[in-house]
């Protein structure tokens, strides 16, 4: 899948989109590029997650879409808009910030009712609007605190509040969930996934987080090095990684040093580092590049005697043995000396000794070819 | 502070020369100053002590005198006007500097507090030339204007200081709810500063209302500062009145202290 087909594949038109970034650069310094060469259109009602590493540029795209930094080349659309060049204060934009960002001074009704006043909503109306922003986020009953007297998780509804009581179209996250301990996180991203499909707004959202982008996005576009790796629902993303860095980052993979021999029967077949050939789906069109072949850890498994005709059958020298409850992680020195790790459920795994040679399968299907 | 059940009597001693000397330095450092206040309320016209008897004639004679009065209302405008001028630049320089994107912050922060640094005596020199030329010296403006320059450094010290630990996220927040640039200084960074900005008024303030050297080149009879008559007092005639004008201006400049520190432990809090 390209950038270009990836413009209509949400909604179906092109039209739809609301925010459309074309040959957006980005540099602090005129030498070095953070964002090179954006091109991303995010479409109305979609939930689009920027996720990368720090200092992959997603912050700055979405810190020159809230209207905080300007790009130095290329231009931001946003309603078909122009608006490199509009202040955040007129663009109507919700923003939720990482640290939250909630004024100390003022007490979270009246951090919610900020926005409302610069739109003209006063007395009455304001306080019915505040009073329903809150109980959305289920905090009505904690208008008059300071917002320091307030827990993580609630200062972080407080913030979302804020960003969604003067009803944007368009509400951008920056990590925020990031100061939360786990299982008030996973809460907080089905919260909020919930409050965008009931109110039908746009998202985008930033975070490292690869299980918060997989739980919560229509669409993630991963970032690395300035670029737009990959941009795809989390289904393709998870199982079709387009290269080397998308199949280290989201998820785990096995990636392997290998080279292209030929093909067969619709699959690839590949020349290991140890002149052992394995076959693999057939994705990649130039056989001159390097290769990767990347296969999850949750698709090896023990061969054996049901072990169907067909598979990939490689055998490794134990390494380390984890128990881990519902599954053994296993590694094998397989290959001439790489490292191979295997996700065995506890149903069928047995003990095994570091040092002894274990055989191990995979389906063809299960390993996919990278270039790089 | 306190010694363990197990300190030997040599460590014991040690304790107590360390807890006497600290005694005798901060005596040192603070007995000048209130060697000042028992003389102020003496009934002699001689600086003598112990004092034999006490009368409050000399603070009858420093609100009776209208020189002396003048002298005080002068200082007080002065001081006003210094600290609304030295809190609006200094807040405003302080605030420039902090922006991720300002250039040649060292050398700028350097050239504005510089007016704390140079000796006071070149500061009064280089004002009177310079002013001569504009006509200000011998004015209330040309007073002010000086005491602006030396104040304002103090200002952009404890709002600079503020700034450190202020989230500029929040200025970004206000910004993305609809507040233009202003309207978020004023509701929401304003606020948050507003300790160090009031920390630098006090300053401001302190620094205009004792300053004598600069007054002295500045100013004519019309605008003598208090100061500036408790220096000539000192040369014309030894009165104790001055002493009771010394123990207002002790009194005013704890009463600033104090005010400083109660401010300063809001904010840690």
């Amino acid at each position: 899948m390209t950038a270009l087909q990836d413009r209509t594949s949400a909604t179906g038109k092109p039209d739809d989109a609301l925010v459309r970034f074309t040959e957006v650069k980005k540099s602090y310094d005129g030498i070095q590029y953070v964002v090179k060469d954006l091109n991303l259109d995010v479409a109305k009602g979609e939930f689009l997650t920027m996720l990368g590493p720090s200092g992959s540029g997603k912050t700055t795209t979405l810190m020159m879409l809230g209207g905080f930094e300007r790009p130095t080349l290329g231009h931001i659309l946003l309603d078909g808009k122009p608006v490199e060049k509009l202040p955040p204060e007129k663009r109507n934009i919700g923003f939720v910030f990482q640290n939250y960002a909630l004024f100390p001074h003022m007490t979270v009704a009246e951090n919610v009712a900020f926005p409302l006043r610069y739109r003209g909503i006063r007395g009455d109306a304001a306080r019915e609007k505040v009073k329903r922003a809150l109980g959305r986020v289920s905090l009505e009953a904690m208008g008059d605190r300071k917002p320091a007297q307030l827990s993580g998780g609630q200062q972080q509804r407080v913030a979302l509040a804020r960003a969604l009581v003067f009803e944007p179209s368009l509400v951008l996250m920056d990590e925020p969930l990031g100061a939360l301990d786990k299982q008030l996180r996973e809460r907080m991203q089905i919260e909020i996934k919930h409050l965008q499909t009931s109110l039908g707004i746009t998202m985008v959202y930033v975070t490292h987080d690869q299980s918060e982008a997989l739980t919560m996005s229509d669409r993630i576009a991963v970032f690395h090095d300035g670029r737009i790796q990959q941009l795809a629902d989390p289904k393709t993303l998870y199982n079709a990684p387009e290269n080397r860095f998308v199949a280290g980052f989201i998820g785990e993979n096995n990636t392997m040093a290998c080279s292209l021999m030929g093909r067969e029967t619709g699959l690839a077949v590949v020349k290991m580092a140890d002149g052992s050939t394995l076959k693999a789906s057939d994705t990649v069109l130039s056989a001159d590049a390097d290769l990767t072949l990347s296969v999850r850890p949750e698709n090896i498994m023990l061969a054996g005697d049901q072990t169907p005709p067909g598979m990939n059958l490689f055998s490794g020298i134990a390494t380390d043995v984890f128990f881990l409850g519902d599954h053994m992680r296993l590694s094998v020195e397989a290959f001439g000396g790489q490292t191979v790790t295997a996700r065995i459920p506890i149903a069928v795994a047995r003990t095994f000794a570091p040092g002894e040679t274990v055989h191990l399968a995979c389906m063809a299907a299960d390993c996919r070819l990278l270039e790089g | 502070m306190w010694l363990p059940s197990y300190a030997t009597p040599s460590e014991r001693m040690m304790r107590i020369l360390v807890v006497v000397f600290a005694i005798l330095v901060m005596l040192f450092l603070i007995a000048p100053l209130f060697i000042i206040v028992p003389l102020s309320f003496s009934k002699d016209p001689f600086f003598t002590l112990p004092v034999r008897e006490y009368s409050l004639r000399w603070y009858a004679d420093l609100f009776g005198n209208p020189r002396w009065m003048e002298a005080m209302v002068n200082s007080g405008i002065a001081a006003v006007l210094t600290t609304i001028f030295a809190t609006t630049l200094g807040t405003l320089a302080a605030l420039g500097i902090a922006r991720p994107d300002f250039p040649a912050r060292r050398f700028v922060m350097a050239l504005l507090i510089s007016p704390m640094i140079v000796p006071i005596v070149i500061v009064a020199v280089g004002s009177y030339l310079f002013f001569g030329q504009f006509g200000l010296t011998n004015t209330r403006a040309g007073l002010v204007f000086a005491h602006t320059a030396l104040a304002t450094p103090f200002v952009v010290i404890t709002v600079t200081a503020t700034l450190s630990t202020y989230d500029t996220n929040l200025t970004r927040a206000a910004n993305s709810l609809g507040a233009s640039g202003l309207s978020a200084f004023f509701r929401v960074t304003l606020p948050n500063i507003l300790p160090g900005v009031i920390s630098g008024a006090i300053f401001a303030f302190a620094t205009s209302f004792d300053e004598v050297v600069v007054a002295l080149f500045l100013t004519a009879a019309e605008q003598r500062t208090l100061p500036v008559q408790m220096f000539s007092g000192i040369r014309d005639q030894i009165n104790p009145t001055i002493m009771a004008a010394a123990t207002m201006l002790l009194a005013l400049s704890i009463l600033l202290f104090a005010a400083l520190t109660i401010l300063t432990r809001k904010k840690a809090r």
